[in-house]
């Protein structure tokens, strides 16, 4: 949902600058990340997605240092928190401050199972010294929010994992953090629990100015939640930007993964266009127009099209009689609508389909 | 009873009871440490680790009726005496405390490392992730480890009782042995299987307690003849 954002969240809040791990045993060197530079500005839903084993873990874990970068700086909410670790294995007490300030879910969920889901809530506000009333004041609070008011007094093992998920949420609240970590949190929900999680972390997003930085391996969450997004591969980000400006890049392979569009032409002599909506205009019917006001047979190769409040954001891939210089015309018309137009093939350069 | 023989219980439980007090005092974190300073532990640090770990072997190789005797002087510099339930308490628990340590760091070792980074970023320190995660988790293999060691400790404390430290074994050194009193022998047998069976009992309904929080499901019971319910899958020793 890029367009529905107000354009206030320009500070950025987590900053990676060329970071590397490099994780060395007896005889053999990984490179888990390989210079990262990431920026996640203030409120917002930031995704970063790739294979397993592209890095993404390793880079989240990085942020709040859980993991040691082998080099590079973390930066959050203005301090730098590889200076703050220092050189020992250990964490300072004014890293584990810092870490305060951090929240972070899990996909597995890390509840204590020796714990009720309230004295779950509270850990953290122990940690950082709460008063007994107080702590669990915020705990039945935060559990108001995330809707789990009434399982105060039940343990993890008694829950579903959607419940647990949400308890986990609850728990990397309690510290009133301004950023949020989320490692694969919805990877072992099913798809309507997943779908009611991302739900409540983009409600968290709006209510509380929460910034959120997510990885997944899921497209589907990127395209449901996430304002910005990067493609790991091989310990780099080879992507990253708004999701309107990823999806207005020709050629951008995130875009291509979240708004798939295939189809081959039908024939020789004709057009095959792409056509990328960004939300920036309000949704009218462009190809019947199209088709009315030229009188030409579009076909529909392809598409993946949602709409969010109204606008519509995708990529459509439509075929066109004749060639292109047959259809300059229709192409200008959709060029006037507002709609990104790439011409994926025409007859005579059939390669470029294949991309 | 026999006068002897209520003497006699009365000296094992006390070489028991204060060499296991001692045992888990020292023993439990000793295993943390074990734990804490392997590869990867959060006070990682080999050298303490291999010192560590070679003087728990070294405590468990030994056969117990040596440890007792190589402990002699010292069990004299603590207690002043060599002879007596005081003096038994010194080589038990010395003995004790690497068999408890190792069961310790199985049972820590079990916990799973998820929980603690959890605990990490929400900024605890180690102190913290030790209190909050580690023990509480454990609980359960905790207390089955401890029940092992007492009943460890109840045959230890036999062979202390035949070099002087009194008790049921030196009772039964003296009336079986030496004097071929077979019926009170056997009476000695019968206390120390009820004494054994007794804690393993006690044990294992304190581990299965601690495993029921956050387990739904009927409240545990001391079971004689029905077979112990496959809920319970620490609680077994």
């Amino acid at each position: 949902m890029p367009t529905a954002r107000p354009t206030t969240m320009d500070s950025p809040v987590i900053t990676t600058t060329d970071l590397r791990k490099v994780y060395r045993s007896r005889d053999r060197e990984v490179t888990a990340l390989d210079g990262v530079d990431l920026t996640v500005r203030e409120g917002e839903v930031y995704g970063v997605v790739g294979r397993s084993g592209a890095g993404k873990s390793t880079l989240i874990r990085c942020v709040n240092l859980l993991e040691r970068p082998t080099s590079g700086t973390v930066e959050v909410a203005g301090r730098d928190l590889t200076a703050l670790a220092g050189r020992s294995d250990r964490a300072p007490a004014a890293l584990r401050a810092a870490r305060a300030g951090i929240g972070m879910v899990f996909q597995h969920f890390n509840l204590l199972s020796s714990r009720t889901v309230q004295d779950n809530v509270e850990l953290p506000l122990e940690i950082l010294g709460v008063s007994g009333r107080e702590r669990s004041r915020r705990a039945r609070d935060l559990l108001d929010l995330v809707g789990l008011s009434d399982k105060a007094g039940a343990y993890p093992a008694q829950l579903s994992g959607g419940q647990k998920q949400r308890v986990g949420i609850a728990r990397a609240l309690a510290g009133k953090p301004k950023v949020l970590l989320s490692d694969e949190a919805t990877s072992a929900l099913d798809p309507e629990t997943t779908r009611s999680v991302l739900e409540l972390l983009r409600d968290l997003n709006r209510q509380l100015g929460l910034t959120v930085l997510l990885i997944t391996h899921e497209m589907d969450v990127v395209k449901a939640v996430c304002d910005s997004a990067a493609l790991m591969k091989g310990g780099r980000v080879v992507e990253s930007g708004t999701v309107a400006e990823l999806l207005a890049t020709p050629g951008s392979e995130l875009a291509d993964e979240l708004f798939p569009v295939g189809g081959l032409p039908s024939g020789p002599d004709s057009t095959v266009v792409d056509l990328t909506f960004h939300g920036d205009s309000a949704t009218r019917p462009v190809i019947s127009q199209l088709a009315r006001t030229y009188n030409v047979d579009v076909s529909i190769l392809g598409a993946a099209m949602e709409t969010f409040e109204g606008r519509q954001i995708g990529r459509m891939r439509i075929e066109l009689p004749g060639r292109f210089e047959d259809n300059v015309v229709p192409i200008g018309f959709l060029r006037e609508q507002g709609l990104q137009v790439d011409i994926a093939a025409t007859a005579e350069q059939p390669a470029a389909v294949a991309r | 009873m026999h006068p002897l023989l209520t003497q006699a219980c009365t000296d094992t439980l006390r070489m028991v009871g204060w060499s296991t007090a001692v045992t888990v005092v020292l023993g439990l974190p000793l295993g943390v440490l074990l734990v804490l300073t392997d590869r990867g532990g959060l006070l990682r640090n080999l050298a303490v680790n291999r010192v560590l770990g070679a003087v728990v072997n070294l405590g468990r190789s030994l056969p117990f009726v040596i440890l007792m005797i190589a402990l002699l002087s010292f069990t004299r510099a603590v207690v002043g005496t060599t002879i007596g339930w005081q003096a038994a308490v010194v080589p038990l628990s010395v003995g004790a405390i690497p068999f408890f340590a190792r069961l310790v760091e199985t049972s820590l070792r079990e916990v799973d490392g998820g929980l603690v980074e959890a605990v990490q970023s929400m900024g605890g320190s180690t102190w913290t992730v030790v209190r909050k995660v580690l023990l509480p988790e454990s609980l359960p293999s905790l207390v089955a480890g401890a029940t092992t060691t007492v009943i460890a400790l109840i045959g230890y404390s036999a062979m202390a009782g035949v070099v002087g430290g009194g008790g049921l074994g030196d009772l039964a050194l003296r009336y079986g042995y030496q004097r071929f009193e077979t019926g009170f022998m056997w009476v000695i047998v019968a206390v120390l299987a009820a004494l054994v069976t007794l804690v393993q009992l006690a044990g294992d309904l304190a581990a299965r307690t601690a495993a029921r929080r956050g387990r739904p499901g009927p409240a545990p019971r001391l079971r004689l003849l029905r077979p112990a319910a496959p809920a319970a899958p620490t609680s077994s020793t």
